[in-house]
């Protein structure tokens, strides 16, 4: 099957798990069986469909797989049957039930870890197999956490419902933080892990599945647009070899403008409604470096202002040496060196800290500091892209 | 579904419940009966429990049963008492729990179903 293919199958099994799975629990009372029947079903689809071609209702297909399995395996008696039995598809009056199915699969008494692939699970139709490829272990790990999750969620009665009132906010922001970090994870990737399915895509997929039924929450719309940011100029970001290519070095020609400015679009909306979060801000800086034709035209001030605001909201030691990142150009390299330093007890085991204090010690003319620098960040990161970077700059000289 | 709460003291509370004046220290009480009396159907039973100086630890894995003096576990965070409630889910507890105004760390557990 060609590599379009593939995208396509997973695009379409994405669509429809979903929606299948929200309306096996409605039909059949249990998250976790309704659960089995899906997988059931993307399995079976992952096999026929390469072979028979992607049928033309793709969700009366898994439909009719995950009823067949489901009434071999209810009980004979289960009222559940009789309705599994029963029902037409597709099921009358059918709203899109995704939303209680995303909340319930980040609720914050499963682990963060669990939660991630459950929501990969469930409400993206990926398969064990994919999820563990997609973060590099084991399948049998991710096989285990999944279990356990389902289990907690019968054994401790987590509700299957849509949060209301005042616990919407906590529990939105539970569900923010796992496509986040979808998104963070796939960010993170490097070149030759396309074999992988694409977290970033299942990020922005779940970001728009998400801002389409919430259309009024600004920080959903942040984080959609956060996404659409970095997606927009994602083929300039490695070179032919796989190879890193940093911000300022980037060909930004090859940057998607069209999609930059829809994505500005949906920030500004969102920002019209005067309740600033962290992901509008987070995506308002990265609108700023979108924005700039070249990198000598990037308002850092501005930048610093936003990181501020950032800081504010949602203090954190990592920010702060972003913003020092940007302090640099706007207060020169001793005052962003001044606070960088005041970081060190907190971030010494971060390699970007490192990296930056290098860059800064080259510019103010202490290149052995720089040196020793660059070395503890290649020592403190294990990533391939970044590793290569680091030891491009420490065989300068 | 039945749950137990465990309510667990940090060291810090302890301590500020022990400075407290004889009046704020029964107004902290107070609002914890209150809050009882708030859920009270929900709430099937349960207890505050003495201080954990009282307690005894019986353990029976070392060859003879032997007696110890004091908490099962030698830590800053005890608990402190227990309560048993019947909600629709795990979502209900949690809110219940969110308003309690004692001590600040509870442990949710739900009950093994009752074998009949």
């Amino acid at each position: 099957m060609t590599e379009a293919s593939h995208a396509e199958l997973a695009r379409v099994v994405r669509e429809y798990a979903g929606r299948l799975a929200a309306s096996l629990v409605e039909l059949i009372g249990d998250f976790s069986m309704a659960e089995d029947l899906v997988q059931d079903a993307v399995v079976a689809a992952l096999q026929r469909w390469p072979v028979d071609g992607i049928p033309d209702r793709p969700d009366a297909w898994l439909f009719t797989v995950a009823r067949r399995r489901g009434l071999d395996v209810l009980r004979r008696e289960s009222n559940y049957r009789r309705k599994l039995a029963q029902v037409q598809w597709p099921v009358e009056h059918q709203q899109d039930d995704r939303l209680r199915l995303v909340f319930t699969c980040c609720h914050p008494a499963l682990p963060r870890a669990a939660q991630i692939a459950l929501t990969l699970r469930v409400v993206c139709g990926l398969t064990t197999e994919q999820i563990a490829r997609a973060f590099l272990v084991p399948a049998s790990t991710v096989a285990q956490r999944i279990t356990r999750a389902k289990r907690k969620i019968t054994d401790a009665g987590i509700p299957y419902r849509m949060p209301t009132g005042d616990e919407l906010g906590a529990r939105l922001s539970d569900v923010l933080a796992v496509i986040y970090l979808l998104f963070n994870e796939g960010y993170l990737a490097t070149a030759d892990q396309a074999q992988s399915h694409d977290l970033v895509e299942d990020a922005e997929w779940l970001a728009r599945l998400l801002y389409g039924l919430m259309p009024k929450e600004p920080e959903v719309a942040g984080l959609l647009a956060l996404i659409r940011l970095h997606r927009a100029r994602v083929t300039a970001r490695f070179d032919a070899d796989g190879g890193l290519v940093l911000l300022r070095d980037q060909d930004r020609s090859r940057w998607d403008r069209a999609a930059i400015e829809d994505a500005t679009a949906l920030l500004v909306r969102a920002a019209s409604r005067h309740r600033p979060g962290p992901y509008q801000l987070q995506a308002a800086i990265v609108a700023c470096h979108a924005e700039a034709e070249r990198w000598e035209d990037t308002d850092w001030e501005q930048i610093v202002v936003l990181y501020d605001m950032l800081l504010h909201l949602a203090p954190s030691p990592v920010t702060r040496l972003h913003r020092t990142i940007a302090l640099r150009y706007t207060a020169g390299p001793e005052k962003a060196m001044a606070e960088l330093d005041e970081l060190a007890g907190q971030l010494d085991r971060y390699h970007l800290f490192h990296a930056t204090r290098a860059e800064l010690m080259r510019e103010l003319g202490r290149p052995d500091e720089a040196r020793a620098a660059d070395q503890r960040a290649l020592e403190l990161t294990a990533n391939p892209a970044e590793q290569a970077v680091l030891r491009e700059r420490l065989s300068w000289r | 579904m039945k749950y137990v709460l465990l309510f667990v003291d940090t060291e810090q509370f302890s301590n500020d419940l022990q400075a407290m004046g004889p009046v704020e220290r029964a107004r902290a009480y107070e609002r914890a009966n209150q809050w009882f009396a708030e859920h009270a159907d929900r709430i099937t039973g349960g207890s505050k429990l003495q201080e954990p100086d009282t307690a005894t630890t019986v353990r029976l894995d070392r060859g003879e049963p032997m007696i110890f003096d004091g908490p099962f576990v030698e830590g800053k965070e005890v608990v402190s008492g227990y309560a048993e409630i019947d909600v629709a889910d795990l979502g209900e507890a949690i809110r219940m729990v969110k308003t309690w105004p004692g001590c600040p760390v509870v442990e949710i557990r739900p009950l093994e179903p009752a074998r009949l």
